[in-house]
Order: C-alpha cells, then sequence, then structure tokens
C-alpha cells in the first residue's frame, strides 16, 4: 500500500513539474503512456490470469516437494516448480522458513526462492512483447543456470 | 517501410489477442473442471489485477515522460556499451529500489534499451528487480537469517553480473552478424 502511494505521489509530482515546464512534451508523453497500455494489455491480462493459474493449482502441492526430497532429482523439481509458480516474496520467505524448521535443506530452499523470483514462466508472454523472444529466453534459460549454481554454492558454504 | 512496420504492429498485437483468448479459455476450463480451485485463482488473479491497476498508470506516465524527457546520449553514458562498472552499478541501484511486481519492470527496461542502455544492463536491472528489492531483503533476513540473506544476495550480485555479460555477448554479436 505504501509502495503505491509512494509511486503515484511520485509520478503526479513530476507529471505536475513536466506540465509547468513543457504543456506540448506533457500531453505527449501521456499520448506515450497510453499507446503503450493499448500495447500491452492483452499481454498483462494473459499473465495475471496465469498466475492465478499456477498459484491456485500448485501452493498446496510445494509442501510435498520438498517433503520427498531425494538428492538432484528432488532438487531439479524444486527448481522447475520455483520457476513455474508465481507468488509474492512476502509470501515466499515465510512459506520458504517454515520448510528450513521442518528439515528441508538449505540448498533446496535457495533454489526455491531463486529460481521462484528471477524466473517467470508465467510472464513471459510480456517480456517477450516487451524485449523479444530471443532475450525472454536466454534470460530465462541462463537464469536457472544460476539459481541452481547459487543453490548449490549456498549449500556449500552454509 | 513505414507500412511494413504498421503491418508488423498489427500481427503482433494480433498474436497478443490470440494468446489472450487462449488463456480465458484454459482458465474458463480449469474454474470448470476444478471448481474447488476456482476461489483461490480467481482471488490470486483479483489480487494482481488490483494492484496492476493502482501501479500501472503511474508506471506508464512515468515512461513516457522518460522517453519524451531524457536523451539518448544520456542513457548510453549512464547505461550503454560503454558504461562500465558504473552503469552496472546503477543497475542494480535502479532495481533494487522499492517498487512494483516484476511485470511493471518489463516496459521499463524496453524504455531503457530503446534509448540505449547495453543488454548487460538490462538483464541487471531486471533481476535486480525480481530477487534483491530492499523491502524484499528485509523480510528474508527476517524470516531466513542475516547469514543465509547475505551469502544469497552475495552470490547473486556476482552471477547476475556475470550472465548480463554473457546475454550481451549472445545478443550482440547476433546484431553484428545480421547487420552485415
Amino acid at each position: 500500500m505504501k509502495n503505491i502511494i509512494f509511486i503515484n505521489g511520485f509520478v503526479a509530482i513530476i507529471l505536475i513539474i513536466s506540465f509547468i515546464k513543457d504543456k506540448k512534451k506533457t500531453v505527449k508523453s501521456v499520448m506515450i503512456a497510453i499507446k503503450s497500455l493499448g500495447k500491452i494489455a492483452p499481454a498483462i491480462i494473459s499473465v495475471i490470469l496465469l498466475i492465478g493459474i499456477m498459484y491456485g493449482l500448485f501452493t498446496d502441492k510445494i509442501a510435498l516437494f520438498f517433503g520427498q526430497e531425494n538428492g538432484a532429482i528432488g532438487f531439479i523439481t524444486i527448481a522447475i516448480f520455483g520457476s513455474v509458480i508465481h507468488m509474492p516474496a512476502l509470501l515466499a520467505f515465510p512459506l520458504a522458513g517454515s520448510f528450513l524448521s521442518e528439515g528441508a535443506s538449505m540448498s533446496s530452499v535457495a533454489a526455491f526462492i531463486t529460481t521462484l523470483t528471477m524466473i517467470g514462466i508465467v510472464t513471459l508472454p510480456l517480456e517477450i512483447k516487451t524485449l523479444g523472444k530471443k532475450f525472454a529466453i536466454y534470460r530465462n534459460v541462463f537464469s536457472l543456470v544460476i539459481a541452481l549454481i547459487i543453490a548449490t554454492l549456498i549449500g556449500v558454504i552454509l | 517501410m513505414k507500412n511494413q512496420m504498421l503491418k508488423k504492429n498489427q500481427k503482433s498485437s494480433k498474436k497478443g489477442f490470440i494468446f489472450l483468448g487462449l488463456v480465458i479459455i484454459i482458465t474458463v476450463l480449469i474454474l470448470v473442471l476444478i471448481p474447488e480451485k476456482s476461489s483461490l485463482i480467481m482471488q490470486t488473479s483479483f489480487n494482481y489485477f488490483i494492484q496492476m491497476v493502482m501501479i500501472f498508470p503511474a508506471v506508464l506516465i512515468l515512461m513516457g515522460l522518460f522517453a519524451v524527457w531524457t536523451s539518448k546520449e544520456f542513457v548510453m553514458t549512464h547505461l550503454g556499451e560503454s558504461s562500465g562498472l558504473k552503469g552496472i552499478i546503477i543497475s542494480f541501484i535502479l532495481g533494487a529500489l522499492p517498487t512494483g511486481p516484476i511485470f511493471v519492470a518489463f516496459p521499463m527496461a524496453q524504455a531503457l534499451h530503446k534509448k540505449g542502455a547495453s543488454y548487460t544492463n538490462i538483464v541487471i536491472f531486471l533481476s535486480a528487480w525480481a530477487c534483491i528489492k530492499i523491502p524484499q531483503e528485509l523480510v528474508e533476513m527476517q524470516f531466513m537469517g542475516a547469514k543465509f540473506m547475505l551469502v544469497r544476495l552475495g552470490l547473486t550480485i556476482i552471477f547476475i553480473t556475470i550472465m548480463g555479460m554473457i546475454i550481451n555477448k549472445l545478443l550482440e554479436t547476433k546484431k553484428a552478424v545480421t547487420s552485415e
């Protein structure tokens, strides 16, 4: 909520300053905003629906994956899981913390958090739309690789 | 040339609508076939939708203002190919600022790239936004412990930077090849 007030207030102030400085430019920038909304609206609505589906279908199954950790396969399952589902970090950390206290390993929890935040299968339509197919695929594939590396290293260090 | 681009634009927006149509069909199917999940699915989507409605107009206007007021030279010197370590640090800070959900970051990254920011810095900006936001780190510390948080933060910064550089190389060499 605080974020929302902050962002809107901040933009309102900048918009007013811009309007005082140059009316024409300000109108032009609002037009750009409206145009780009029209362009990415379908992708955004798709992403919002996909997030709901993935979250609704899989959230209660997360605990199951952490319960039956069997080495590399369990580790990779968790990573895939983290890539597919989308969840706000504020919910993810309490959840991950509860897995830790139930005996899940550091590296599997790290794999879950890192893939969860960095890789977005459900946000892919929007990423492709804005930054291109090649960029989106490279970023997500490399993110998976570095998420696994980070998770393994955390397991070694801690 | 302009006509061609217009056509391409129309084609890609058509694709967007076709995809949206597919997603809506799938959603309806799931809601009908698995009714016990429907309230959770709709609640989650609705929450994100509300968040989006409250943040997105401001973000779009900010992007519009950015497009009109900042010069390409400015972005290029601070975030472009030759911005070096300074560009990397700026990208990390921009990404880690407490803002909104990740889907707000994609159009922002697009605006930065159009103005000449390098792929390295775009990748860093997006990844920092996704996994090392400042408020997020505080929650992580609370639930996972300071040690876990610091180790993950350190490793993440190192590997995100390496990833950005690799992706930049891959996309830039491709660009060079196709433009020849």
